[in-house]
């Protein structure tokens, strides 16, 4: 399985002026095979939506890199980028609600990337969103319905049939199910499931829910304030984290188990991610992290190979 | 009435809910957004509510808290009774506030009951002085005690900060202190952590059952989330459709599942135990329109086991064993099927 995107030191700043920077993304690498699923998983404010966009161009790179199929991508995107780009990488949205255009039809929100993209005659747009609206389990006469008409799952595959219409490599997911009720939430991800066979994707899949992206994904990244905590396969970080920020996230995973729930001990920490305006160096989770050493506030771990093991791990402890 | 246990030997439960019926008028009709629910809670117990969204969870809870705008929406049937005194549609019981002093709520959004121009201190005191006659300085005093309670690091500084200083987690905390200030029997929590990343969510959790531990209060937690039950809940209610369509203890719901509904959740779900993976099975279709329930079972239009029965009349509330009970055709007395046969104990 070879590379399809590598991100290699990739940043990402916001500038909040007087001299202060939101550091979203900071010198992450990453790479995604061809056909793969990576799951990326952390805390609300860790950056999984500013690396999903910077990767796709949708935010300029601070720095670092993205190379696409060996090539290196731009560093910032002018229209003729995105005309181009579109057709190989797209983004799927986390709110059913508010990523739909209120006032367009389902047809014309679905064929829309086609028309803009392509030079195609207006008939096989048409037929073309017929076929995805049948593709994503909607039927052809929804297409001169609004997104009102429509509940958030099936809103949910209005979004997926307009991203995927486009016949993209790679696709970007950023909480694609959280907004949805959990009967409908398999739903999707059971479509995403089976468009990955047969389009063979490659697939960012961003979520906050463990058990899904575990179940979901190849391999799952673990952010953290901007950086990679720990990359490996899906179920070995799950089963058998080596992060102590990766031990917390899985131990505070409720799981469908009231025995397994109620003899557990609690793994919870005190604390919140801290603000990402100016960090500081040293490990970024040191301050809450309950195996901290004196090393872990004044270098920073790199996400490195553990030895004999198909992991990366950023931490002291394991390097 | 399976879910109240009036009828074991075992004293009388702190609330019973009888046979609650909400409806909201709107533009569209009428929605009948609860149906006839039933169930109680006793003092020290966690009873979680499930249920998928606009099932009526939390108009449910609304009702019992007199918190259901009148017009549009109506109570149009039941009872709630706290130590058997009526309390659907009072605002006192045997002299004591309901809201606020017998019963505390918290929400999903802290801020839909947080004033933003006020410093939180003052907010939490400000009950203290009004419902029990603390003086400014004991009402301060007791606010930060309530705020270091819920584990808020360095109270007093924080009790003279403004709610848009506090974090997601911080304001959820600060809202279960407000809650507790009058050291109410029950918490109802309405998806509390919903909003909230897991690792906050668990802080959280862990903050009301050492809460519950302390002072012994019910808690009934409404959430759509199963770990978040199993983790929780003595006993639970899977909502459907405006109506309890299971009931009973945690290990009943997640071993013993009776009701289709509980088991499409269950199969719906990725499990986290390697040895029994199995493939998502999402439950098809959509919940029925409230403004015109079915006739039958709510269920029914998903059901992968209805039968002819089910589209013609509600089924009634079947007991099966203790206090479990479903409603769902399957376990009827004659439905000529073995109840014994009918728990999906390996749907997990
Ligand atoms: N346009 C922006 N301007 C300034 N700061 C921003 C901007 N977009 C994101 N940020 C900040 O960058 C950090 C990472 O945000 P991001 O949205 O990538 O997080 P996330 O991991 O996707 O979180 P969530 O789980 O809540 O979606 C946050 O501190 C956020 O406030
Ligand atoms: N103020 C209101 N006006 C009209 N309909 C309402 C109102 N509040 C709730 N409903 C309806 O009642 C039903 C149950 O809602 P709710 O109890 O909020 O569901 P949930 O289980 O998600 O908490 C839904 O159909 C909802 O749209
Ligand atoms: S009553 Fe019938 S339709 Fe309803 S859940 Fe039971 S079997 Fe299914
Ligand atoms: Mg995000
Ligand atoms: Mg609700």
């Amino acid at each position: 399985m070879g590379d399809l995107i590598e991100v290699r030191a990739l940043t990402r700043f916001f500038d909040l002026g007087g001299n202060q920077f939101v550091h979203a993304v900071d010198k992450l690498s990453l790479t995604i095979g061809e056909r793969e699923i990576v799951g990326l998983v952390g805390e609300s404010g860790s950056g999984k939506s500013t690396l999903g966009k910077t990767i796709l161009g949708l935010y300029d790179k601070t720095d670092g890199e993205v190379i696409y199929r060996g090539g290196v991508l731009p560093q910032k995107y002018r229209p003729t980028d995105f005309q181009q780009l579109a057709t190989k990488m797209q983004m799927i949205f986390q709110d059913p609600y508010s990523s739909l255009n209120p006032r367009m039809t389902v047809g014309e929100i679905i064929g829309e990337g086609l028309r803009l993209h392509f030079n195609i005659s207006e008939s096989d747009v048409k037929e073309q969103v017929v076929d995805w609206l049948q593709k994503v389990g909607l039927q052809a006469d929804h297409m001169s319905r609004y997104p009102h008409e429509f509940s958030g799952g099936q809103r949910q595959r209005i979004g997926i049939a307009r991203a995927l219409i486009l016949e993209p490599e790679f696709v970007v997911c950023d909480e694609p199910i959280s907004a949805l009720d959990v009967s409908v939430q398999a739903q999707v991800v059971n479509l995403l499931g089976e468009l990955k066979e047969t389009m063979g994707l490659t697939l960012l899949f961003i979520a906050h829910d463990l058990s899904m992206v575990r179940y979901v994904s190849d391999r799952m990244a673990v952010m953290y304030l901007g950086s990679l905590a720990e990359l490996g396969k899906a179920n070995d970080v799950y089963f058998n984290p080596k992060h102590p920020y990766t031990e917390v996230l899985v131990g505070s995973n409720p799981e469908p188990d009231p025995e397994f729930e109620k003899g557990r001990v609690s793994t919870s920490i005190q604390g919140e991610i801290p603000s990402p305006v100016n960090v500081q160096s040293g490990c970024r989770f040191a301050n809450r992290c309950p195996k901290v050493l004196g090393v872990c506030r004044e270098k920073t771990p790199e996400l490195v190979p553990m030895k004999g093991e198909d992991r990366l791990v950023a931490c002291h402890l394991v390097s | 009435m399976t879910a109240n246990k009036e009828d074991t030997n075992v004293r009388p439960s702190l609330l019973i809910v009888e046979d609650l019926q909400v409806e909201f008028d709107t533009y569209g009709g009428t929605v009948q957004a609860v149906r006839g629910v039933n169930f109680s809670v006793d003092q020290g117990q966690t009873l979680a509510i499930v249920g998928e969204s606009g099932c009526g969870k939390s108009v449910t809870v609304q009702s019992i808290m007199g918190l259901i705008p009148a017009p549009p929406g109506r109570i149009i049937a039941g009872s709630a009774r706290l130590r058997g005194h009526e309390i659907l549609g009072r605002k006192t019981v045997g002299g004591g506030e309901i809201r606020g002093a017998e019963i505390g709520m918290i929400f999903q959004d802290p801020m839909t009951s947080l004033n933003p121009t006020m410093k939180i201190g003052d907010q939490i005191a400000e009950p203290l002085k009004v419902h029990r006659g603390y003086s400014a300085r004991n009402a301060s005093l007791e606010a930060v005690r309530l705020l270091e309670l819920s584990r808020i690091p360095e109270a007093s500084k924080r009790a003279r900060q403004y709610p848009f200083e506090f974090s997601g987690g911080m304001l959820q905390r600060a809202m279960i202190a407000m809650a507790l200030s009058c050291k109410p029997s029950i918490l109802i929590a309405d998806e509390p952590t919903t909003a909230l990343d897991v690792t906050i969510q668990a802080q959280i959790l862990d903050l009301m059952l050492e809460l519950q531990k302390e002072t012994g209060m019910a808690i009934i937690l409404i959430t759509h989330d199963l770990g978040v039950v199993a983790r929780m809940a003595d006993e639970v209610a899977v909502m459907y459709a405006g109506k309890i369509v299971e009931y009973g203890s945690a290990n009943d719901i997640f071993y013993r599942s009776a009701h289709p509904y509980t088991v499409g959740l269950k199969e719906a779900m990725p499990t986290n135990d390697p040895a029994r993976q199995h493939e998502l099975k999402p439950i098809s279709g959509s919940p029925p329109d409230l403004f015109a329930p079915p006739a039958g079972c709510g269920y029914c239009s998903r059901c992968p086991y209805a039968m002819q029965i089910c589209s013609e009349s509600p089924p009634q509330n079947n007991g099966l064993h203790d206090h479990h009970s479903a409603s769902c055709w399957l376990h009827h007395p004659r439905s000529g099927i073995k109840p014994d046969t009918l728990f999906f104990g390996d749907a997990l």
